[in-house]
């Protein structure tokens, strides 16, 4: 349905974009993750028609944006990351507009504003300015503009960025259910959303795709071992010898005992899931189970993973893994709120601090 | 077609949703009946003058006394005003990023270019058309005759368009609308001086000035003759300013 085929865009000397290749299935989301300056929005931009690359081709349901534009353009919604939005225009004239410009029909045209006002929650400010709405609001003009013709793929740049977290649980809602219909490429830095919304991941970064596949292949496949994390109450006795007996467990390591209990991370072979054995010891033994999860890697540390280079690493370390984690904490924090928390996303690893080694 | 109509449509409620119609409407017609004003008193003047050496107030002609100087003010306000008028056309849709929604809407470059054309183009004439009232006045109380009147709109007209190609190919290669006004404007009154320098550049220099000139080809019009030389200099002139338009529609479009 979307198909990018070694798309390559410059900007003079500069290479925004480097041979970046994907394909998205019929009804698929597609996650597009990356830093910022990584190369999304000009591949965005390359996929909408909005400029040419300087090599390769871009294909949107069947037409090649270049050879054919207005008709892969017509089969196209696109939310920019500005939304585009006329300020002196009130919503239902703008979403009028839009509906004219990709050929509704005059009689259709106020039946299919108001469907997608509906879709969005924009129909309380239909009447108000463009340009006199808050953030939120444009954005999601901005969406309903983009899903407005119904189009039969949809591009959405941070559609979530600046609503705030009941609207991003709603947005995210109405992607899910555009999915059927749409094949949706959306691009966010904030990491939590894809693993809720998406369904293929492709991380990019400096202009290059460093990673494609499933949000849970990319978490698995990135840990040679699985972790088991556990918070003991040992009363100051070493569990690592008990624990070592258990079958399947390939290694132990201590933390230090603390006011709430010792942490230990126990070890075993990929694939083996230990934790009904190691509970059992810990019972057998008389200690106290404060705390069992299974420490996966969080799509933050592959992100960081993929996208640090051995040179960046050591500042990297530091300054953007707390920008990362801060974000995710604003995130998680703010869905868990309002309770509505997709399971997936309940995962504790992906709160886990990226920093820690 | 459809397409043009919707842009130009919008371009249109641009100006009107904001001051910017009212504006320049309304002063335009203050200057215009300023000039109307002044000419006429002239006019009046000139046939009393005529009268007191003849016996009796003479008819003069009005074509000649206050059509063709209002006209040629007129030409002057519009190579003022105009400028204004284009230079949020591209502009201000690359600065609010609304250009975005345009190049990624299922419309050509052309339809998008000829859509503000014609919208920059229809506020144009509703401004010519408030100075029809003068006219009706002068039919009404004169005898002026309609076709150097017909004619010296149609060149109007036809100028206005000019500037209009203008505006829009420097708004297009910019995101800052006073950039864009001052240079249309700079360039327009280039095209209206280059006759300054004729005669001193040689013969054949001195004729491809005055060719290129914008003010040159518009005298006729306002002496009632409408020389398809004009009319071909004027319509080329709007063409190869919409044809510039769209290379550099596209070629920032490259350049991204």
């Amino acid at each position: 349905m979307i198909e990018v085929q070694h798309v390559t865009k410059r900007y003079g000397p500069t290479v925004a974009v480097d041979d970046v290749s994907f394909r998205v299935e019929p009804g698929q989301i597609l996650g597009f993750l990356g830093p910022n300056g990584a190369g999304k929005t000009t591949t965005m931009r390359v996929l909408t028609g909005y400029m040419p690359p300087t090599d390769g081709k871009a294909i949107v349901a069947g037409f090649d944006v270049f050879e054919e534009p207005v008709e892969a353009k017509r089969q196209t919604g696109y939310l920019p990351e500005a939304p585009p939005l006329y300020p002196d225009m009130t919503v239902r004239e703008y979403l009028t507009f839009v509906a004219r410009i990709n050929g509704i029909s005059a009689a259709d045209r106020p039946a299919s504003v108001d469907v997608a006002m509906g879709r969005t929650s924009v129909a309380d400010v239909a009447d108000r300015h463009c340009g006199k709405l808050s953030k939120g609001y444009r954005q999601r003009v901005g969406l309903a503009q983009a899903i407005l013709h119904n189009p039969s793929v949809l591009i959405l740049d941070e559609p979530t960025a600046g609503l705030d977290p009941k609207q991003i649980i709603e947005t995210r809602k109405l992607i899910k259910e555009l999915a059927g219909d749409h094949t949706i490429i959306l691009s966010t830095h904030i990491l939590p959303e894809v693993s809720q919304t998406c369904e293929r991941v492709v991380i990019i970064n400096k202009g290059r795709v460093v990673a494609e596949d499933t949000p849970d292949n990319l978490t698995g496949r990135l840990h040679g071992s699985a972790t088991i994390h556990l918070q003991l109450d040992t009363a100051g006795m070493d569990p690592a010898a008990a624990l070592k007996q258990v079958p399947g467990v390939t290694g132990v390591s201590l933390g230090e005992p603390g006011s709430d209990g010792r942490a230990v991370e126990v070890h075993s072979a990929e694939g083996a899931d230990v934790r009904r054995e190691v509970a059992a010891a810990v019972v057998a033994e008389g200690w106290g189970l404060l705390e069992m999860r299974r420490a996966r890697l969080s799509l933050e540390e592959i992100f960081l993973q993929l996208t640090t280079t051995e040179e960046e690493e050591a500042e990297v370390e530091e300054a953007p893994a707390r920008s990362v984690a801060d974000a995710d904490s604003v995130e998680s924090g703010d869905s868990g709120d309002s309770g509505v928390q997709a399971g997936g996303a309940g995962d504790p690893a992906d709160r886990a601090d990226p920093a820690a080694p | 077609m459809r397409n043009i109509v919707a842009i130009a449509d919008k371009e249109l409620r641009s100006y009107f949703v904001s001051p910017i119609a009212y504006v320049v409407i309304g002063l335009f017609a203050l200057l215009f009946g300023w000039f109307f004003v002044a000419s006429l008193s002239v006019m009046v003047r000139f046939s009393m003058q005529a009268g007191m050496f003849g016996g009796g107030p003479q008819s003069i002609n009005i074509n000649e006394f206050m059509l063709r100087p209002m006209l040629a003010n007129t030409a002057i306000v519009l190579l003022f005003f105009l400028p204004f008028l284009t230079a949020r056309a591209y502009a201000e849709e690359k600065k609010s990023g609304t250009i975005e929604l345009l190049l990624t809407s299922p419309l050509s470059d052309l339809e998008i270019i000829l859509g503000k054309f014609l919208g920059v183009l229809a506020l144009f004439v509703l401004m010519l058309a408030v100075t029809a009232l003068h006219m009706v006045i002068l039919f009404w109380y004169g005898e002026p005759e309609l076709g150097p009147m017909l004619s010296g709109y149609l060149g109007l007209l036809l100028m206005g368009a000019s500037f209009i190609s203008v505006g829009l190919l420097v708004s297009s290669a910019t995101r800052n609308q006073i950039v864009a006004g001052v240079v249309t404007f700079a360039v327009l009154l280039l095209f209206w001086v280059l006759t300054w320098l004729a005669d001193s550049l040689g013969p054949t220099t001195g004729a491809i000035l005055s060719y290129l000139s914008l003010l040159e080809h518009f005298d006729d019009f306002s002496k009632g003759v409408i020389d398809t030389k004009h009319v071909a200099y004027y319509v080329s002139f709007i063409a190869f300013g919409l044809f510039l338009t769209a290379k550099a529609v596209d070629t920032e479009r490259w350049r991204g």
